[in-house]
């Protein structure tokens, strides 16, 4: 057995865990980490804010599915850390954040660049540590990455103290962890198992609504198989996209606030819900007491705590989404034993709906010659045959993204689901691209959420990261100016937004510039930037009378859709 | 969060792993959500790295379903049940320091016989009393003591335990 300092525990452990990359940025309270770290075989990116390094571990946790490492220094180190953990936690992303702290004699003290981050956190994580001794540190960061990866994935936030750091201790990395009180409940109960797959072969009408769960417990698979073996079909939340291929026959596309019309039409007409891996977040159910009526609701879900939560499901499975669907299969059996007939009567119907009010948009410019949104999405996803990865920031352009983009793969469209977080897309992307080099990473954002981290175009430019960043610049913060123009009388307090030329701004952090204004360059940009190696912003002008249509008002059932834009003034 | 008509007083076990923070996780989510803690007790079990936490919350049954189910979420949390559910016992310990002069230093005494309490303290002008009991009883007697006049009034918070064995599932497993 080896006596080791903590930092070099820590960077031990790492390895044992089979981290490779770690995200952050330097501070003195974790300056003998990174004294170590240079001459270990880690990659440490260096990122120019906190924040941003938590979004770049959740994109590349996000897309890999391994764990997302950062190191970041105490004090405002820390507490810079907050939104990245609070959205990755909400959004099940393992993600976990070393924290350097003051040493132990100085915690209370009021100690510069002290703060009880371990407090501050507690409720924007799956759990915290504060470690108070080197020989915990082993179990302790065992412990972390244990809790981090399993059951409903989340953040975790570990807290350093520098006297740990620099004491010294035996390492011995655990091999297995055992925690009385945390044992997620994985395998699904077969007697609900039986239940679930007589209520499917029953239905006459059913849906499967997936979420995000389907992605995180790699579910997609057997998901496609469950939809294909019963010919259901299927609609996803936003953190559900790619767990269903886009482009397949029985895909409806998104439900909910901004979903299409036919997949919230299904639900509110179903009479069989089998929702894997979603919790009914409100931007899906609208007004609850209107929410499928009609439907008997089976949830699937790892996390006990999602179950009837906002909902009460006539048949809960709590299990993890790969396990339930297996078994599910097994127990169908291989027979086609549904109502065919009917089954092909609900898809016509669905087929109605979707003629009726089919997602569209006027692809011509605007009065003012800007260009569309849609448009620019849609040239995007012809450009790159589909096969991009988006990473989305938060608005307008995430729901165009999630809309016209279609997405056959899992782990293909990354975006900031439950927290919302703008200034999400470019550090995510930037991890993205770190943890599968080879993709085409492409950034879609608008000219708000852009500014809120665009430090890290220091990090592009230094890490040579070849990300493609997509502005859908409208002058506005678009999504509260939809509400305005719909709900506040069209007056637009607030929301105006003057930017950077975006070009020029490129052009000094020595990245290359683009900018279109008219169909034609928009064409030209996109081939551009694609046949570019390395990496490019691009400046879409678009037009900021565009809104997102379907759209259901808040606090309405979601069959309520706000179907085309109102006249313009 | 506004107590509604449904809602109701539940005391619920929450059997927790005994280490630093725990109390401040459980608190904090209670509290977090708006609710109010009408009393809190914690204390080792007899199992020295298993704490107990007795609290006592007022909510509507949706609303301690979910508060139960946070819970049991947080990574440190064995097992919680609502005690609403079962069969239980709950005591509750006050000192209780009353002015006692002349004939009233009779009365109190008779009142503590009555009630089973105990005078732990007795000065020229004051008694001070401890009482052990449910709520109800602690309610009557502090209600005849306080026409002595109250000087001071301290309380810990109520504990419970259930009649059959709900709290022991753990200590079973570790046996077999």
């Amino acid at each position: 057995m080896t006596i080791l300092s903590g930092a070099e525990i820590l960077i031990e452990c790492w390895k044992k865990e089979g981290v490779e990359v770690i995200f952050g940025y330097p501070g003195a309270a974790t300056v003998d980490i990174h004294h170590h770290l240079g001459a270990s075989s880690l990659r440490f990116v260096l990122c120019r804010h906190e924040q941003a390094a938590v979004h770049m571990a959740e994109g590349y946790a996000r897309s890999s599915g391994r764990p997302g490492v950062v190191l970041v220094t105490s004090g405002p180190g820390a507490t810079n850390t907050v939104t990245g953990l609070a959205g990755a936690n909400m959004d099940s992303v393992p993600v976990i954040v070393f924290s350097g702290q003051v040493s132990r004699m100085l915690i209370g003290n009021d100690a510069f660049q002290e703060v009880d981050i371990v407090g501050v956190t507690r409720g924007v994580t799956k759990h915290n540590y504060l470690v108070i001794s080197t020989d915990r540190l082993a179990q302790t960061i065992k412990e972390a990455f244990y809790v981090a990866t399993t059951g409903r994935p989340g953040s975790v936030l570990v807290d350093l103290p520098k006297d740990v750091l620099s004491g010294q201790a035996e390492f011995d990395y655990p091999k297995k962890v055992f925690l009385k009180a945390y044992q997620p409940h994985l395998s699904p109960h077969p007697k609900q198992v039986a239940k679930v797959a007589s209520l499917l072969k029953k239905a006459q009408r059913p849906i499967i609504y997936a979420g995000g769960g389907v992605i995180s417990s790699g579910a997609s698979e057997e998901l496609l198989a469950l939809a294909e073996r019963l010919d259901i079909p299927v609609t996803n939340t936003l953190m559900g996209l790619g767990g269903f291929p886009g482009t397949h026959r029985l895909f409806l596309g998104m439900l909910g606030m901004y979903g299409l019309y036919r997949a919230n039409m299904a639900i509110q007409n179903a009479d069989l819900i089998l929702a894997v891996g979603a919790r009914f977040d409100d931007r899906v159910t609208g007004l609850l007491t209107e929410f499928a009526k009609e439907a008997d609701i089976i949830h699937i879900d790892v996390d006990t705590t999602s179950i009837h939560k906002n909902l009460d499901v006539d048949v809960p499975l709590v299990a993890d989404a790969r396990q339930a669907l297996l078994a599910i299969l097994d127990n169908l059996g291989v027979a086609p034993d549904y109502p065919v007939a009917t089954r092909a009567q609900w898809h016509d119907t669905i087929s109605g709906w979707a003629q009726s009010c089919p997602l569209a948009y006027d692809p011509e410019p605007d009065s003012e010659g800007f260009l569309k949104p849609q448009m620019v999405i849609e040239a995007l996803y012809r450009a790159t045959k589909g096969k991009a990865v988006i990473v989305t920031d938060v608005g307008q352009h995430q729901m165009w993204a999630a809309q016209y983009y279609f997405y056959d793969h899992p782990r293909q469209f990354i975006s900031s689901g439950g927290l919302g977080v703008m200034g999400f897309g470019l550090p995510a992307a930037l991890g993205v691209l770190v943890a599968r080099p080879e993709s085409t990473v492409i950034n879609i954002s608008g000219d708000g959420s852009i500014l809120m981290n665009i430090q890290e175009l220091a990090t592009v430019a230094q890490e040579r990261l070849p990300v493609k960043v997509a502005i859908l610049n409208n002058g506005t913060l678009g999504m509260v100016r939809q509400l305005q123009h719909l709900f506040y009388d069209r007056r637009y307090v607030d929301t105006t937004l003057a930017s950077p030329d975006f070009v020029k701004l490129a052009d000094s952090f020595g990245l290359k510039g683009l900018v279109a204004k008219t169909a034609a360059e928009m064409e030209e940009t996109i081939a551009l930037a694609l046949a570019e190696p390395g990496p490019v912003i691009m400046d879409f002008r678009i037009s900021p009378w565009e809104n997102v249509f379907p759209m259901v008002p808040a606090g309405q059932a979601i069959d309520k859709m706000i179907l085309r834009p109102l006249e313009l003034p | 969060m506004e107590r509604s008509e449904n809602a109701q007083r539940h005391t619920l076990a929450i059997l927790v792993d005994n280490s630093p923070g725990v109390l401040a996780r459980v608190t904090a989510l209670i509290s977090g959500r708006g609710f109010n803690i009408d009393s809190l007790s914690v204390a080792e079990t007899n199992e020295p790295e298993v704490s107990l936490i007795t609290l006592i919350t007022v909510g509507t049954p949706r609303i301690i379903s979910q508060v139960i189910k946070q819970l049991r979420k947080l990574i440190n949390v064995i097992k919680v049940t609502d005690l609403a559910e079962v069969d239980y016992v709950e005591r509750q310990l006050v000192m209780i320091r009353v002015k006692a002069v002349d004939n009233q230093r009779a009365e109190i005494t008779r009142l503590a016989d009555i009630f089973r309490a105990k005078i732990i303290d007795v000065c020229p002008k004051t008694y001070t009393l401890e009482i052990t009991g449910g709520q109800e009883k602690i309610r009557a007697a502090l209600a005849l003591l306080s026409e002595f006049g109250v000087e001071e009034q301290v309380s810990t918070g109520l504990t419970a335990i259930s009649r059959s064995p709900i709290l022991g599932k753990k200590t079973k497993k570790a046996e077999a």
